[in-house]
């Protein structure tokens, strides 16, 4: 569906609300009843001179009509489409969905999570019974000593004729096994007690760690200026559920501060106004990396941009979502993200103007670099992690750049045709 | 003298309450609890089956096992695991390797002699 896709919902939401009547606001407007009726369910685009109309006479802004439904929500419920295996003509409404049913879109969106999250769990606590071997230990153990008991207990009561050698020696046995009982049983609820904590996070520590730091809008003031500390931003981390999240957390963080110390906030606002958003200045400016510079600069308030960390094997490390641009919550995200042309040149800072094929079609310009992590060894290649700054540009900003970049979330909600980077057939039909 | 059972299992109280129940039926029973050295046990003595526990110390049930499938002397040697897990994909790998009957722990005496005599009989025939 195009990006006006929704537009017609809120029409006639914002019309319902307003106590409208259907031929009344398209006689305000001066169309046809007939032509609202089929913009209302976004069977007709709408923009221009009739969107501003309309927006006047329902009192309301303009970008209230063609913005608003999150596009998290229509992510995860073409995630739950592709999961569920729905046909791509049902799967193609999820927009349509969001927009005319929001309260059972989001039950719909919760309940898909949930689900994600429970099967996170069941994944995590089959492969502590499988892999752990710490625990497998402790289960033969308990185990064993159950089977040695059950066993010389069972003899001890079928058979008459015992000697009294055996009997006495099954005896000692089984008071030396019910005492190995005890304690290994008490081990192990001891040990099942001290890893509850990460079993029963119903999401995955770097959701864990998202949460925190979407909560605080990816900025710690307080922090970079030393009147907070570390353990106590931690330790206030309600979101930070389990010891893997605390302890990513606590890394970022860490990291931080020593991006802060070399990049203050308030001498980068500065230099912004100088000199743009041109990360290799700024860089040169602060004698800093370009990465640590579009670190900051995605912390600066009122600056809307998304940073995208990977390492070097592709997996999100880190994730600043900025309206527009989808970030795919599981799998791999798309292969033309300049993200990931800068793991194949590290050091070369790679800029391009994109626009991400999701709901609404914006353009970014995307700024992306690898740069070395770890300690050198000779003859061994650097680990790298590459950062993506995602700054978006407003329509009818920058001229629309001539080898405009088409690029996508994840290949199963994503409709660009005849890609070289699919490698998955989408669930939506091409050329939407 | 009548058929030959190893117990190949480090607990030890398993191995005098399995040797006692199994003497009383007749069998001649030795025992084992060193995984690494199981099979030079299996080759010196040449049972007729072998009661395998899955966790040994040194050297894993299964591979024990896979060795044993793998030496034409012992590829039809009937052998019964006994393990603590019970997992289905642990019971797959078993029986992909060739197990002849699998059992969890705590089983019952008269689960474990059944098996036995079961095994034997199949053999024989």
């Amino acid at each position: 569906m195009a990006r006006e896709g929704l537009t017609g919902s809120r029409i006639r939401e914002r019309r319902v609300i307003s106590g409208l009547k259907q031929a009344d606001l398209a006689r305000h407007v001066g169309i046809s009843a007939s032509y609202l009726n089929l913009i209302e369910h976004n069977r007709r685009r709408i923009g221009g001179k009739l969107l501003l109309d309309i927006a006047r006479v329902l009192s309301v802004e303009p970008a209230a009509l063609t913005e608003g439904a999150e596009a998290a929500l229509i992510a995860t419920l073409r995630d739950a489409a592709a999961k569920a295996g729905l046909a791509a003509a049902e799967a193609e409404r999820a927009e349509e969905l969001a927009g005319r049913f929001p309260g059972w879109a989001d039950v719909i969106s919760i309940i898909y999570r949930r689900i994600g999250a429970l099967e996170r769990t069941v994944e995590t606590l089959s492969d502590r019974l499988g892999q752990d071997p710490q625990l497998a230990a402790s289960v033969h153990e308990v185990l064993s000593t159950a089977a040695s008991i059950r066993s010389t207990a069972s003899i001890l009561v079928a058979e008459q004729e015992l000697t009294p050698e055996w009997r006495n020696r099954f005896h000692a046995n089984i008071d030396q096994d019910s005492r190995r009982l005890a304690s290994s049983s008490k081990a192990l609820v001891s040990y099942l007690d001290a890893a509850e904590g990460d079993t029963e996070a119903a999401s995955s520590p770097q959701e864990e760690v998202e949460a925190f730091f979407a909560a605080r809008d990816y900025r710690f003031p307080a922090y970079e200026r030393g009147e907070e500390s570390l353990d106590a931003l931690i330790e206030a981390g309600a979101e930070l559920r389990s010891g893997a999240a605390r302890q990513i957390a606590r890394g970022i963080l860490e990291g931080l501060a020593q991006d802060a110390e070399r990049v203050p906030a308030e001498a980068l606002e500065d230099a912004v106004a100088d000199c743009g958003i041109d990360p290799i200045a700024l860089a040169r400016h602060f004698d800093a990396t370009v990465a640590c510079v579009m670190r900051r600069y995605a912390s600066l308030p009122e600056r809307p941009s998304g940073l995208i960390v990977c390492d070097r094997a592709g997996s999100l490390i880190f994730r600043k979502p900025v309206t527009g641009f989808d970030i795919p919550r599981y799998g791999s995200a798309c292969p033309l993200w300049p993200l990931f042309q800068a793991i194949a040149a590290p050091g070369q800072v790679i800029a391009e103007h994109v626009v991400h094929l999701g709901r609404s079609s914006a353009e970014f310009r995307c700024i992306a670099v690898a740069e070395p992590v770890g300690n050198v060894a000779f003859n061994r290649a650097p680990l790298l992690n590459a950062t993506m700054l995602v700054v978006p540009i407003p329509m009818g900003g920058d001229a629309p750049a001539p080898d405009l970049m088409q690029v996508g979330s994840t290949c199963r909600v994503c409709p660009k045709a005849g890609c070289d980077g699919r490698r998955e057939p989408s669930i939506l039909r091409e050329g939407l | 003298m009548g058929k030959h059972v190893l117990l190949v299992e480090d607990e030890l109280n398993i191995i005098e309450a399995m040797q006692f129940l199994l003497s009383r039926e007749g069998w001649q029973v030795d025992s084992h609890s060193d995984g690494a050295t199981a099979m030079d046990r299996v080759r010196q003595i040449r049972p007729d089956l072998v009661v395998l526990d899955y966790m040994l110390p040194g050297k894993s049930g299964m591979d024990i096992l896979k060795e044993l499938r793998a030496d034409e002397d012992f590829s039809d040697l009937p052998v019964l695991m006994l393990t603590a897990r019970g997992q289905s994909r642990d019971r797959d790998q078993a029986e992909r390797a060739g197990v002849s009957r699998f059992m969890t722990k705590p089983f019952s005496n008269q689960e474990v002699l059944n098996a036995v005599r079961d095994l034997v009989r199949a053999q024989a025939q």
